[in-house]
């Protein structure tokens, strides 16, 4: 018994005195958006074998809570699923923290039926909030309930599981609140379920990302949505030059400039940019067109002058 | 007369199925839960996955990091917690006077232990990530967790100290004895094996946190194993939380093999409580 307390003294002690002796490594620190984060955590993988000696670290804080950390000089990049907003500006002001964003990569959400589904041309925006907000549940069952000419036919329903990110993006976009929707609905985290479930029922309807789609085009029917100004089908294109909306969104990093004045960051980022177009691809998002890629590199290149 | 007997007797049994199905209840839960993740998980356990880095080819995707930030953590705040906890647990039960402090001190760590764990993050992130510049350090987790978990061992140990008799501090007064002998040589050894108890169950719970961790900075990308208490660290709850969220299947799979690693750490804790308890309680020989 002594013996364990003594020893759980010096073990203490020693830990503590560990805590003097802090080495300059290279680091570069990230945190922010879950979202984002596949994206970035590719790219920090490739960069393990282009510079080995530099450690990248990436949080999930959320696009928020790696704002605040950013704005408090905490972080060198701040993963974002959104805009940096004004209150977020003034902190950073107030710390006297200048940053650049730039837009990484897209993620867009597409709206899918079964191929043998004939009558669905569109929806629009209203018609999928109908479908999918809590007050449906129970009462929208049939797809004539949505529109009369439609049949009389009872609506499977297939959407990601409600922890995803995914899906607080989708009930944002289409509810008005994020993680608001209905919950009779076959729901799996897996994505590759939603498109076994919609390709074998007829009457089934499901959203998910947009890389599932395009692997599986053979098996689904895309529908285009209609947010306000005609009914866009979701593709790499439209997706990227924003006339598929509300369920496409620009995904973001925003660089400290202080910490963009040291040459490993200023490697990562313009390795990040170099390799977002493969690597966002691969982990399931949109890449940005070709041509803006240049103007983001082109920005980040300015940015690092202005320095 | 044997109408009131039969009645006793209906509730009697009748109680006991109820007590049965509230049993079976949990365990069936248990085993279907853990048959799950084993269907899902184990053909994915192999070497690879424990000494791999994260990657974002599920099959490429290792719990090293992790698995080590666990560890690490694990450990200081077993150290840090032990002493603090155990000692406050003491002084509460055999050196504080029945006043009103002490009971509204009572009160208050029943009430701690009550508190919501992303509160605990939250006062970690403000105190040792902030004030007191620990940044989103190994130490700074550790004492965040101990904190959480203070409150458990204080209450064990007390609760251990007061199944203590009586008698055993009388005769020990008796032959001589000040008060810390009385508590060294006799009060902490009979209350050892509750103590240890309490202790490894508080840590359990530590090591599923994840997300007071989270809210203090930990990580979840991590390419290196942490070699001081300062440095960032991930920990297996959060490599889980984080696995589950992504759509691909494979790391669902790995998600589930993270999950059976993080029980063996769990289960083995446990195994060590019920040891310790029955080795102290052998070595009691009055």
């Amino acid at each position: 018994m002594k013996t364990m307390l003594k020893l759980s003294f010096l073990l203490m002690v020693v830990s503590l005195a560990f805590t003097s002796c802090k080495k300059d490594e290279k680091t570069i620190k990230i945190d922010g958006s879950s979202t984002v984060f596949p994206i970035t955590e590719a790219v920090a993988e490739e960069f393990r074998s282009e510079m080995s000696n530099v450690r990248v670290t990436i949080g999930i804080s959320g696009t928020g809570g790696g704002f605040k950390k950013f704005g408090r000089g905490e972080t060198d990049i701040s993963d974002a699923s959104r805009p940096i907003k004004q209150k977020e500006i003034d902190i950073c002001k107030e710390n006297s923290i200048s940053y650049v964003d730039l837009t990484v990569a897209f993620d867009g959400l597409a709206v899918i039926v079964n191929p043998e589904n004939t009558w669905v041309d569109y929806f629009t925006v209203e018609e999928l909030k109908k479908i999918w907000e809590p007050a449906a549940e129970g009462k929208i069952v049939k797809w004539n309930q949505i529109r009369p000419e439609w049949p009389d036919q009872e609506l499977q329903l297939f959407g990601p599981g409600v922890a995803s990110g995914t899906f607080d993006y989708f009930t944002e976009a289409v509810v008005g609140e994020s993680g608001s929707s209905r919950g009779d609905f076959t729901a799996s985290e897996d994505d590759n379920v939603l498109v076994q479930g919609v390709a074998t029922s007829k009457y089934g309807l499901g959203f998910f990302g947009l890389a599932y789609y395009e692997e599986n085009a053979n098996k689904l029917k895309l529908v285009a949505v209609d947010g306000g100004e005609g009914p866009v089908k979701p593709s790499i294109e439209t997706v990227s030059n924003g006339t598929y909306s509300p369920l496409s969104r620009p995904l973001f990093i925003y660089l400290n400039s202080k910490a963009a004045k040291r040459e490993e960051v200023k490697k990562f980022v313009s390795f990040y940019l170099k390799n977002a177009p493969k690597l966002s691809k691969e982990v399931g998002y949109v890449p940005l067109p070709a041509e803006e890629y240049a103007v983001q590199t082109k920005k980040f290149e300015d940015f690092l002058k202005s320095l | 007369m044997s109408r009131i007997i039969k009645i006793n007797r209906l509730k009697n049994s009748g109680f006991q199925v109820l007590g049965i199905i509230g049993t079976l209840i949990g365990l069936v839960l248990l085993a279907i839960f853990i048959g799950d993740i084993l269907m899902d998980g184990l053909t994915r356990i192999d070497w690879d996955f424990i000494t791999s880095l994260p990657s974002r080819f599920p099959e490429k995707s290792g719990i090293f990091t992790a698995m080590m930030g666990s560890i690490w953590i694990l450990l200081m705040t077993a150290i840090i917690s032990f002493p603090i906890g155990i000692g406050a647990g003491i002084y509460l039960e055999e050196y504080a006077t029945k006043s009103r402090l002490s009971k509204i001190l009572e009160i208050n760590i029943s009430n701690l232990a009550g508190v919501p764990s992303i509160i605990y993050g939250l006062l970690g992130l403000e105190v040792f990530v902030r004030i007191l510049h620990f940044g989103s350090s190994l130490l700074s987790g550790s004492l965040t967790l101990a904190l959480l978990i203070l409150p458990i061992i204080i209450v064990a140990t007390r609760e251990s100290i007061k199944a203590v008799p009586q008698s055993i501090r009388d005769a020990s007064y008796a032959l001589g004895a000040s008060k810390w002998q009385t508590i060294q040589h006799q009060v902490i050894p009979a209350s050892f094996g509750g103590i240890m108890t309490g202790v490894i169950l508080a840590l359990s719970r530590a090591v599923g946190e994840a997300a007071p961790l989270i809210v203090v900075g930990a990580l979840a990308y991590v390419p290196f194993a942490p070699k001081t208490p300062m440095d960032d660290f991930s920990v297996m709850p959060i490599q889980i939380f984080n696995w589950i969220s992504r759509p691909q299947h494979g790391f669902i799979e790995n998600a589930a093999a993270a999950i059976i690693i993080l029980l063996i750490i769990t289960f083995g804790m446990n195994a060590i409580a019920i040891y310790l308890r029955s080795r102290w309680q052998k070595r009691i020989s009055w």
